[in-house]
């Protein structure tokens, strides 16, 4: 194997063995009330700096383009309570749109 | 695994399928990004079997691409899969497995499924979400890194076909049903701001864990108040529950 495929190896091992580390916090420390605030607040900061990083970025770059629209979309289709896959295909379909209609990159 | 219904889809089940397909698709840029970056099919199709945390794969070939050692790309992976450590804590406490159940579980812990499983309420449905999400962008996942290692750039960028937007309206619509109250909208609020300014400061995959790292230490400042509030809440439940 050549170097680079050890080194591909051991990146795979290394990312297994951060997922599995989690599993490995006693389900005690888990379970006690300030934990549960700790989950809940810790989820909503998840998905809101995931939605900044897949909506705002490139890189180390924070950028404006399609996906704002996007992100506008979702929020409309949010708002009129479309089901899930409905919110995601507006999302897909403002991206398509502005791109195509050249408003934006 | 969790015991599906029969014959229709659950809410939680449809959310995973939608997931799977919008970030599956994705796999095609990657198979094909790997390739033009040098690395051979075997090699590609291992990162995404294997590795399987699509952040870290990117940035693997990222480093590569840009004549970064190998030694160099090792590490921005595992520094941005660093998240999935805070992932697996969250899903152990939503779903409690079984000791054997967790190494399954550990592989297809990645933001998608996690951000699934959490979006839900009851505990049958988390599991449906994790699983669904976690093994179906699995399937996919692998299956076009494949057609994207064979085919390479013939088949252009995702984002012409809208997938970026369609990940962005996702992880909005799986935020979007815990924005109830005051508080969880400023914690959401805050923590894109944090990520936002982190962004341009500080190694891709940083800027998360410092929204979480904040939103951690906001929680345990608030809990000192958290349990008096409770019980509080429970006299005026006890003392007849009337307004």
């Amino acid at each position: 194997m050549s170097e680079l495929s050890w080194w591909i190896l051991g990146a795979c091992v290394s990312a297994f063995a951060i997922k599995l580390c989690g599993y490995f916090v006693p389900r005690r420390v888990l379970d006690s009330p300030v934990m549960s605030r700790v989950a809940g607040i810790l989820t909503i900061a998840l998905l809101a700096s995931l939605v900044t990083m897949n909506g705002f970025t490139s890189g180390q770059d924070l950028v404006i383009d399609a996906r704002v629209g996007a992100l506008a979309a979702a929020v409309i289709a949010l708002l009129l309570r479309a089901p899930f896959l409905l919110v995601v295909i507006a999302g897909a379909g403002a991206a398509i749109l502005l791109r195509a209609t050249g408003l934006a990159a | 695994m969790p015991d599906m219904p029969r014959g229709k889809l659950t809410p939680a089940t449809r959310m995973g399928l939608s997931i799977a397909i919008a970030t599956g698709l994705y796999g095609i840029s990657f198979g094909a990004l790997a390739i033009a970056a040098g690395l051979n099919l075997w090699q590609t199709v291992a990162l995404s079997a294997l590795m399987f945390t699509g952040g870290s794969q990117f940035a693997f070939i990222g480093v590569i691409a840009g004549g970064g050692t190998a030694s160099a790309a090792f590490t921005a992976a595992s520094l941005l899969g660093v998240r999935n450590a805070v992932y697996g804590m969250q899903i152990k406490q939503a779903l409690r497995p079984r000791a054997g159940q967790v190494p399954l579980m550990a592989h297809v812990t990645i933001d998608e499924s996690v951000a699934t499983s959490l979006a839900q309420s009851s505990p049958a449905e988390k599991s449906r979400g994790f699983w669904t999400a976690g093994l179906g962008v699995f399937i996919l996942w692998n299956l076009f890194t494949l057609a994207g290692a064979l085919l390479g750039e013939s088949l252009g960028d995702p984002a012409a076909w809208g997938l970026d937007g369609a990940a962005v309206a996702a992880f909005l619509g799986l935020l979007w049903p815990r924005l109830k109250g005051a508080e969880p909208i400023l914690v959401a609020i805050g923590a894109a701001l944090v990520t936002a300014l982190a962004v341009p400061f500080t190694a891709p995959g940083l800027p998360i864990l410092i929204a979480a790292a904040g939103a951690v230490l906001y929680a345990l400042a608030g809990s000192r108040h958290a349990p008096r509030a409770t019980e509080h809440g429970r006299l005026r439940e006890v003392d007849g529950g009337k307004p």
